[in-house]
């Protein structure tokens, strides 16, 4: 298997070394031909505006990518914005940075992992469709529908490996 | 919950990495900013190089208009705070932005002694020309240090010199014995530990952007190239003639830094870039402020 990595701008450095851990090959991904080469995508966090703003100049089509797509934070705006997932977000929902925190999500499978959210958005509105992986408090934190899966915090910034490890098992179901 | 540790202050700059902050003095500027996929706004009254040409005393900006540039765009705001000047970094506290920058581009309130940023909840970066610097900074609670460069010449040279000090610095520890650190950790006086983490990262432990004289696509990707993490611009983009077409080109090169083509690109039919300086002709060396 070869993840792809978003590497226009944002932590994809952090995921790629989390991704290590896991023995799991990966190449950043800076051109839409690259697309091609890979089983899945995983877009970090980072800037939203910057990576939309980068994704539309490079002719990115990742509508017609039809594989697993992650997206952390920012990456989970970016799905969102493109239509990508079927949610409603509020960017910067609990404030600027002086309200980031840190704190357990609760994921379903019974696991908890270390939640940061900085400058984070939340999941406003959820369907039928829309799957609840991990939640803060009430909140939908890490969702998925179909064969896309968004965090609003950054998995990739802690040691814990697990919310990485749902989406390999993604690729692989698919 | 856990909230305003080190962990958080270190992380919001690790999604700024690969981007461009862009200095602004308005609400439109910031907004175009933005739109041209800036990841951050620096918010200050005067850029650089107007600084440089009215002399006088620079000063922290008018919280109204650092307030008006909050309200105008989605992506994090910073502002700058006179090295030493506790009370102007506790009225940024106040307002709310997402990082203080404590800046040899103001001038200095204090001359010994720079701001306790450990104090603060809000997270700080601040300018180095050389490892002692930006160790002696991060000890002193900065979670993000950029070259100083000389801001407002649109001339990199200080920029590339004080990178390239740093890198060569970072690359002697790796042969370091335990004694021979200690020594370092004295000469930079910073606790031995932190010494030891740099030697173990063979990098700085937080994120290091480029800064002072970036002015062209080209000088954006020379810094990724030499190892920065990301791209400050000054005068650079609004003293160009089309600050919103330099402004994105900057931001591509700065993700594409290894690709002359996108590049080259990039670069085609910009329009005239800030006049640049030559550093010998300065009266004031700005990266001398502050040690």
């Amino acid at each position: 298997m070869k993840l792809g990595i978003l590497a226009l701008q944002g932590s994809f450095h952090e995921h790629i070394s989390l991704l290590k851990k896991l023995d799991v090959e990966t190449i950043q991904i800076k051109l839409p031909e690259q697309l091609n080469e890979i089983d899945g995508l995983i877009i970090p966090g980072g800037e939203s505006t910057t990576i939309l703003q980068l994704l539309e100049k490079y002719k990115f089509n990742l509508k017609e990518f039809n594989k697993a797509i992650f997206g952390t934070c920012a990456g989970c705006i970016v799905l969102a914005e493109l239509g990508l997932i079927d949610v409603k977000i509020e960017r910067n929902a609990y404030g600027c940075q002086l309200y980031s925190f840190v704190d357990d999500v609760l994921l379903e499978n019974g696991d908890k992992v270390r939640g940061v959210f900085i400058r984070a958005p939340k999941i406003i509105n959820l369907n039928d469709e829309i799957e609840i992986l991990g939640k803060h408090n009430e909140d939908p934190v890490l969702v998925k529908q179909n064969n896309i899966m968004v965090a609003t915090f950054h998995p990739e910034l802690t040691k814990e490996t697990k919310v990485h490890e749902l989406f390999l098992g993604m690729i692989k179901e698919n | 919950m856990e909230e305003n540790t080190y962990e958080l202050k270190t992380g919001l700059a690790k999604m700024l990495k690969g981007g461009v902050i862009m200095d602004v003095v308005t609400a439109d500027q910031a907004r175009i900013a933005e739109t041209a996929g800036a990841v951050a706004v620096m918010a200050l009254e005067r850029v650089p190089s107007d600084i440089r040409k009215d002399g006088g005393v620079a000063r922290m900006s008018d919280p109204k208009m650092i307030k008006e540039i909050k309200s105008s765009v989605t992506i994090p705001v910073m502002a700058k705070t006179r090295i030493g000047h506790f009370v102007e970094a506790q009225i940024l506290e106040a307002l709310e932005i997402d990082y203080i920058d404590e800046s040899e581009v103001l001038t200095p309130a204090d001359e010994n002694a720079h701001v306790n940023k450990h104090n603060y909840k809000i997270p700080f970066v601040c300018g180095a020309r050389n490892l002692g610097e930006a160790l002696r900074r991060i000890n002193e609670g900065a979670a993000m240090i950029r070259t100083k460069g000389e801001a407002g010449t649109g001339n990199v040279v200080e920029a590339v010199r004080h990178m390239k000090q740093m890198t060569s610095e970072i690359v002697a520890l790796k042969t370091m014995s335990e004694d021979e650190l200690n020594v370092k950790a004295k000469e930079y006086q910073v606790p031995v530990e932190l010494v030891k983490q740099v030697k173990e990262l063979q990098r700085l432990p937080v994120v290091n952007f480029a800064a002072g004289g970036i002015a062209t696509p080209a000088d954006a990707a020379l810094m990724m190239q030499l190892g920065c993490d990301g791209v400050f611009v000054g005068s650079g983009i609004f003293k160009s003639s089309d600050p919103a077409g330099r402004a994105k080109a900057i931001v591509q090169a700065t993700t594409h830094f290894n690709n002359p083509k996108i590049v080259a690109e990039v670069s085609e039919g910009l329009g005239e870039a800030m006049a640049g300086l030559e550093i010998d002709t300065l009266d004031v060396k700005m990266a001398e402020r502050g040690n």
